[in-house]
């Protein structure tokens, strides 16, 4: 489409490529179809072409954000779908990202809004404060119904009913691969996912080793940076990256690395745009070499010879973390290793439409968030599964908390076929 | 209103709200084993509601029509509020046609909140063979010569040199670089489906192909229709674009594509040419430059002389995107004064104070000199 940016403001990189992107869009429209807000609320400024416009107009003029920007931005989940569906190639996730930094910059939100986001970004990063908030959330989630914001409900009736113990797994040190070392990789063990739940990464690096994998727990490594990322909170999501960059960077240089597994899509689509987010900075170089090497777990287990595995007369339900199918193009790995271990596999209708978790969509958002986890709730059930299995701890949690069907891991499942224990979720849950 | 009301698999009717998106139509009934046919290439996003405002095509529109062709019955809203029901869900009707005047009326008559629709039986199978050949001439002719020898292909469709080159750079399908690509579909049980292909391979072959490959899988015929489900947003990647809708007679067609050629040269301005071969219906993308002052302009008086070049070789201003504001001012190439007046007095029943998409359809001259003189006879 057409753009009316001054040649001064193309020496912004950031509008450089904004511009670029906008270029691409031919406004067709098929967007509109397969965008979770659009569907729910089907006013065009909740689509992504109305949000390119709105983002373009804000850019393009030179003027703070306003209420209706920031309000219909606020509401895109960051799925991209669009990015799926866009005939034309425009890379919407590097657009919004552009216009939330922007936001971040030149509008001032209303107190409760600046005072949540605050202490969003300041708790969930931090396993300890977060593990302390949560039980906090669960001793207060009777009060829940006195809370005068729908957001502050949304987040104590988030709290988990059962907050498992600090797993010594996450600590900085190296797991020796079993049997002949076939990779030698690092485990991103996150942050938020390890507080919430830690078998994850246990069955992960159980697997790996299995597998012929020597995984490494780097020192120094956390959070990605997605969650202050998604808030253009530029400064502090580039200090997590950068953190992670340098531990993994140094493992790089040292014994050498394979892959940088991460088995929280969310993280995985922020990881591997390290490169993008530096590009214009010192580490550039380095951001780009760890964006290289990481992979989804899904993509280093069809590296690896995982056994075909026998019937385990058991119907899963996968559902496609969108960070995963439309962040990171990978969509069938994770039902392949399934099938191969031996389960029956199916999928809910609309498999293409975000669960409505988001990061911290579904507490910042959480009506249209709840619509949303209707809708999968409904669809994945639909199916009668056994369990249900995702790649994404935020989805997870979200789809967890509709449904009386267990909810595990893609690697809980696979480490189970393949001689781990058997997921407790499955004797917990229905 | 985007519910479905009522599925009828024994009269193969479904009964739709109209804001209901045309792939979701197939979708409420392909697990039974139905389609709704008519299928056009925004089909993931457009409504029903517009298909019927625009009478739009599709891809497969040689074999089961336009949407015209598939359309039973409406429930209209007139702009003094009365809920009209036109049509139903039987094929003929008592009475005027009036849904032929509804469908195609580009919302000027009234607003169709809900449809009714013929759904078909899926075949059983469906398989392309992709044809190259060196020059558009005979391209055209194979084409002629395929519907001649009384075979019915789902779909004919055609490329030209400038969009092959597009969508091979940006979705890589493995398509030859030649002058005319045609992609050519059938439908059946694979016994049928063989037949058919082998006829038309062998008209094919009479032309000397530079290339000539039927698809045996659901992966090569995949692979052969993606470049060309690819074209418009390939053309996207190389510069801004204007897509055109005309029709033509398929005869026409090398002489119109040879025009179109020259007039490229004339204005300055790259254009491929994507083109239902099938029925006539051609989609010409005229690249230019949108941050380029002057560009805008030049490409859209190219457009206008592509779509005169339609009319006057027989065909017409539009296949399935309407006249719209876009093409309003041609509509003097196609009808007469008296031609659009007996248009716009139907629009005068339904709608006296033209509050339906005024601007839209007839030259403005012409719709306000016509309300004028109606204002004066109300007087």
């Amino acid at each position: 489409m057409q753009t009316f940016f001054t040649d001064e403001q193309l020496q912004d990189p950031g509008l450089a490529r904004s511009n670029e992107i906008l270029r691409n869009c031919v406004h067709c429209g098929f967007c509109t179809a397969t965008c979770p807000t659009y569907q729910v609320l089907g006013d065009e400024l909740d689509s992504p072409r109305g949000r390119i416009y709105l983002i373009k107009d804000m850019l393009e003029n030179d003027r703070p954000a306003d209420e209706k920007t920031v309000k219909h931005i606020d509401r895109c989940l960051s799925c991209l779908a669009c990015m799926t569906t866009c005939p034309s190639g425009v890379h919407y996730m590097h657009l919004v990202d552009h216009a939330r930094e922007y936001i971040e910059q030149t509008y001032r939100r209303p107190l409760m809004d600046r005072l949540l986001r605050w202490t969003l970004s300041k708790i969930i990063p931090y396993p300890g404060r977060f593990r302390l908030a949560l039980l906090g959330a669960k001793i207060g989630r009777p009060l829940a119904v006195l809370m005068p914001d729908a957001r502050l409900k949304a987040m104590l009736a988030m709290a988990p009913k059962t907050i498992p113990p600090v797993s010594r797994n996450d600590d900085p040190q190296v797991f020796p691969a079993i049997g002949e070392r076939k990779k030698r990789v690092a485990l991103m063990t996150g942050c938020a996912q390890k507080a919430l739940n830690t078998d994850i990464n246990d069955a992960t690096i159980r697997l790996l080793r299995r597998l012929g994998c020597e995984v490494v727990v780097a020192r120094g490594q956390g959070c990605c940076g997605a969650l202050t990322h998604h808030m253009g909170k530029v400064d502090e999501s580039h200090a997590s990256a950068a953190r992670n960059i340098r531990a993994w960077k140094a493992e790089m240089d040292g014994d050498g690395l394979d892959a940088i597994v991460i088995n929280t899509s969310g993280c995985g689509t922020t990881v591997k745009d390290y490169g993008h987010m530096f590009r214009n900075e010192p580490l550039a170089g380095e951001a780009a070499a760890v964006s290289g090497l990481a992979m989804d777990v899904s993509e280093l287990l069809m590296q690896l010879d995982l056994p075909e595995g026998d019937d385990k007369h058991l119907t899963v339900a996968y559902h496609a973390a969108c960070s995963l199918q439309h962040g990171q193009k990978i969509k069938t790995y994770p039902k392949d290793l399934l099938k191969r271990a031996g389960f029956k596999v199916v999928e809910p209708a609309d498999s293409h439409l975000c669960c409505g978790s988001a990061g911290t969509y579904n507490l910042l958002q959480p009506e249209i968030s709840a619509k949303l986890k209707d809708r999968k709730v409904r669809t994945l059930e639909a199916k009668t599964p056994d369990v249900i299995a995702a790649g994404n701890i935020g989805c997870m949690m979200q789809i967890g908390g509709g449904t009386e069907v267990p909810v595990v891991h893609t690697v809980e499942l696979i480490d189970w076929a393949t001689g781990g224990p058997r997921p407790s979720a499955l004797d917990a849950g229905g | 209103m985007t519910e479905v009301l009522d599925t009828d698999y024994d009269n193969r009717i479904i009964r739709v709200q109209t804001g209901r998106t045309n792939i979701s139509v197939t979708g409420a009934v392909e697990e039974d084993g139905f389609f709704y046919a008519p299928d056009p290439s925004s089909q993931l996003a457009c409504a029903i509601a517009g298909n019927i405002a625009m009478n739009s095509g599709g891809a497969h529109c040689l074999k089961y029509g336009v949407t015209t062709n598939n359309l039973l019955g409406v429930t209209m809203v007139l702009m003094d509020g009365t809920v009209v029901e036109i049509g139903g869900a039987h094929l003929d009707n008592a009475g005027y046609d009036l849904l032929g005047l509804i469908c195609g009326s580009e919302g000027q008559l009234g607003v169709v909140t809900e449809a009714t629709l013929r759904i078909l039986r899926k075949p059983e199978g469906a398989r392309p063979v992709l044809i190259g050949y060196d020059s558009n001439e005979v391209a055209g002719q194979c084409v002629s010569d395929i519907i001649k020898a009384g075979v019915l292909p789902v779909a004919i469709e055609f490329m030209d040199r400038p969009c092959i080159r597009a969508t091979e750079a940006f979705a890589h399908a493995g398509y030859p670089d030649c002058e005319a690509l045609l992609i050519v579909e059938v439908e059946g049980s694979d016994a049928e489906i063989d037949a058919q292909l082998g006829v038309i391979s062998q008209i094919a072959r009479k032309h000397n192909p530079v290339e000539l490959r039927e698809s045996r899988s659901a992966e090569e015929s995949a692979r052969i229709w993606l470049g060309r489900k690819s074209a418009f947003g390939a053309m996207g990647q190389i510069n801004d674009y204007m897509c055109l809708d005309g029709t033509i007679p398929v005869s026409a067609l090398p002489r119109v594509l040879r025009r179109i050629g020259e007039m490229s040269k004339d204005y300055g301005l790259d254009v491929g040419n994507v083109f239902h071969a099938g029925d006539g219906n051609m989609h010409p993308l005229i690249l230019f430059n949108a941050n380029t002052p002057g560009d805008l302009e030049k490409c859209e008086a190219f457009g206008a002389d592509i779509l005169k070049l339609c009319v006057e070789v027989g065909g017409c201003l539009t296949g399935e995107h309407g006249v719209g504001i876009e093409k309003r001012d041609l509509m003097g190439t196609q009808f007469s004064d008296e031609d659009m007046v007996v248009q716009m007095r139907v629009k005068d029943v339904f709608d006296p104070d033209w509050l339906l998409n005024p601007a839209k359809v007839f030259p403005l001259s012409a719709s306000e000199s016509h309300r004028a003189a109606q204002s004066e006879v109300a007087a």
